[in-house]
């Protein structure tokens, strides 16, 4: 692990000021960033701890919705009951990845700005346009299984890890921030990642040394919600694919929908043009294979990740049979 | 203040070489005597920790991960590096009541903080029930995996107690019985190579089954 400095802040607006310093990086639960720092991926020369700031509540909204601290950690969050009655998606999501140990550590606000585990991202020998830009990627021809079929360019096919960040994604939630000159900003979280195209190392919007200081819940939309993930293994392992899904039936049909993927992009997956299918449409079977086709028509494999592709119709069938009560 | 105990972390390190010379020809080669080495100027943080009810003070390059300190700097080599970056759980330790992967948390940023490892769970010479049930059931073949599996296990029942549920519950929204299928996902941060799982899940169950008497 290379020096660095460390600083503890105590407060927002000196965080803010300290980390928009050239090489200097907020450090929250730091499961993802020491891991990387123990490889020299991440090479900080300055760290500035925020773990002590006041950032880890969960509190109701006058909308009726819930505001994350960002510092709340992966475990309270889905511990929390009003997150498990209003946003079991969320809670299931969150629970879906990692282990105990690390959801006790990794934050709200940290499980966002997590870096994706391409093999080739973490291996130094090869090349990877986001870990040093202009050198390849090595993705395109190696061994491309865990990597994006949706909305990612030739510079690099890298997907991003999280699962709660797809629940998130599926519940319209908003992503709350200070910057480094003080001023706030919202940024719904669907805006919050940058599309690969030429600069694959630019992963979000976010300005140097602004701090995400929470995730903003709307009230709960109407319909069943799930949460489905499809893996290598059983527990503790990343999405192949996983849909998020809130689906509300009126009798027969649908009356509206949320569909939200991960794995299959360098961002949860929004599919508007799942939801355009499914509404006023049936709730069986077919009609969630047809929202599968549209959600995936643009979906382009790489070779290993072809079988993507179809897993992600059939999981989203299988999610939404499930929300309908079909299954 | 003037109860903690002093611990220069390097001179401690050697102490602890000189009084377990068979230990020298593993650690020759590890990361912390690599960092000693490094001509850049350290900063040096002072943290003060309360392991297994005891007060510690250190100074340490502010790299030193929680793991480090406990094995390199304090002797607590009960708590093991297995992959070093939180994917085996053999560095299992429970800080402030929460089971975490102490290779991954850095020491200075745990200041202040109460620490219990795989040593502080005996009672006076008297093994914690859930060590006892692991012993009872066998749950563990090589036992490189098992004082993070235990720790894993005790955190895992106060975080049932707490209202927790998991993966493996079918309504999230409620408090899951601890069936096999909650206790196998419970415990899927730690890895057993020997794969003695199913004794380590039926140490679990018992103990569970006894706290819910």
């Amino acid at each position: 692990m290379n020096p660095f400095s460390y600083e503890r802040a105590s407060d927002i607006a000196s965080a803010c000021a300290s980390a928009a310093r050239p090489a200097a990086k907020f450090i929250a639960g730091g499961t993802n960033l020491v891991d990387l720092m123990k490889v020299q991926i991440e090479a900080p020369g300055q760290l500035v701890d925020i773990t002590r700031l006041p950032l880890d509540r969960i509190e109701e909204t006058a909308e009726g919705g819930l505001r994350i601290g960002a510092l709340v950690s992966n475990s309270a969050a889905a511990a929390d009951m009003r997150v498990r009655r209003r946003y079991p998606l969320l809670a299931q999501a969150i629970l879906a990845g990692a282990s105990t140990q690390l959801r006790n550590k990794a934050t709200t606000g940290g499980n966002l700005l997590q870096r994706t585990r391409c093999p080739y991202f973490y291996d130094t020998t090869k090349p990877c346009n986001k870990r040093a830009p202009g050198s390849g990627c090595a993705a395109l021809e190696g061994l491309n299984r865990m990597n994006a079929v949706l909305g990612v360019s030739d510079n690099c096919i890298a997907a991003h890890p999280s699962d709660m960040a797809v629940a998130m994604t599926a519940l319209d939630a908003v992503v709350e921030t200070v910057a480094a000159d003080g001023s706030v900003r919202v940024i719904p979280i669907d805006e919050l990642y940058r599309p690969p195209g030429n600069t694959p190392h630019l992963e979000t919007v976010l300005e140097p040394g602004e701090l995400i200081v929470s995730v903003l819940l709307p009230p709960p939309p109407a319909g069943r919600q799930v949460y489905r993930k499809v893996r290598d293994r059983a527990s503790f392992a990343f999405a192949l694919v996983s849909v998020a899904a809130v689906l509300d039936v009126d009798g027969e049909r649908v009356r509206a929908s949320r569909v939200a993927f991960g794995g299959l992009s360098y961002k949860p997956w929004r599919s508007a043009e799942a939801e355009d299918a499914l509404v006023g449409a049936p709730a069986t079977r077919a009609s969630f294979d047809s929202a599968g086709v549209a959600a995936l028509k643009a979906a382009r494999g790489y070779g290993r990740n072809d079988f993507k592709i179809p897993l992600a119709r059939r999981t989203l069938r299988a999610t939404l049979t499930q929300a309908a009560g079909l299954a | 203040m003037n109860d903690l105990l002093k611990l220069e972390s390097k001179a401690t390190r050697r102490g602890f070489l000189k009084t377990t010379g068979a230990a020298t020809l593993v650690l020759a080669s590890s990361p912390a005597l690599a960092e000693t080495a490094e001509t850049v100027p350290q900063q040096s943080e002072q943290v003060r920790l309360t392991i297994n009810g005891r007060p510690y003070a250190l100074n340490l390059d502010p790299r030193t991960t929680l793991l480090d300190t406990l094995r390199e700097h304090l002797g607590f080599t009960g708590s093991k590096k297995g992959c070093d970056q939180g994917q085996c759980g053999a560095c299992t330790i429970i800080v402030n009541g929460q089971r975490i992967n102490s290779c991954l948390a850095l020491a200075v940023m745990h200041d202040g903080d109460e620490i219990t490892t795989i040593e502080g769970l005996a009672d006076e010479g008297v093994l914690h029930p859930m060590q006892a049930a692991f012993v009872r059931h066998d749950g563990f073949q090589c036992g490189y995996c098992t004082p993070g599996q235990i720790c894993s296990a005790v955190a895992l029942l106060s975080e049932h107690r707490a209202g927790w549920s998991s993966y493996a519950t079918a309504d999230v929204a409620t408090v899951p019985v601890l069936t096999d299928a909650e206790i196998a996902e419970r415990m899927s941060g730690n890895i057993c190579r020997c794969s003695a799982y199913p004794n380590i899940v039926a140490a679990i169950r018992e103990v569970a089954k006894e706290g819910s008497q």
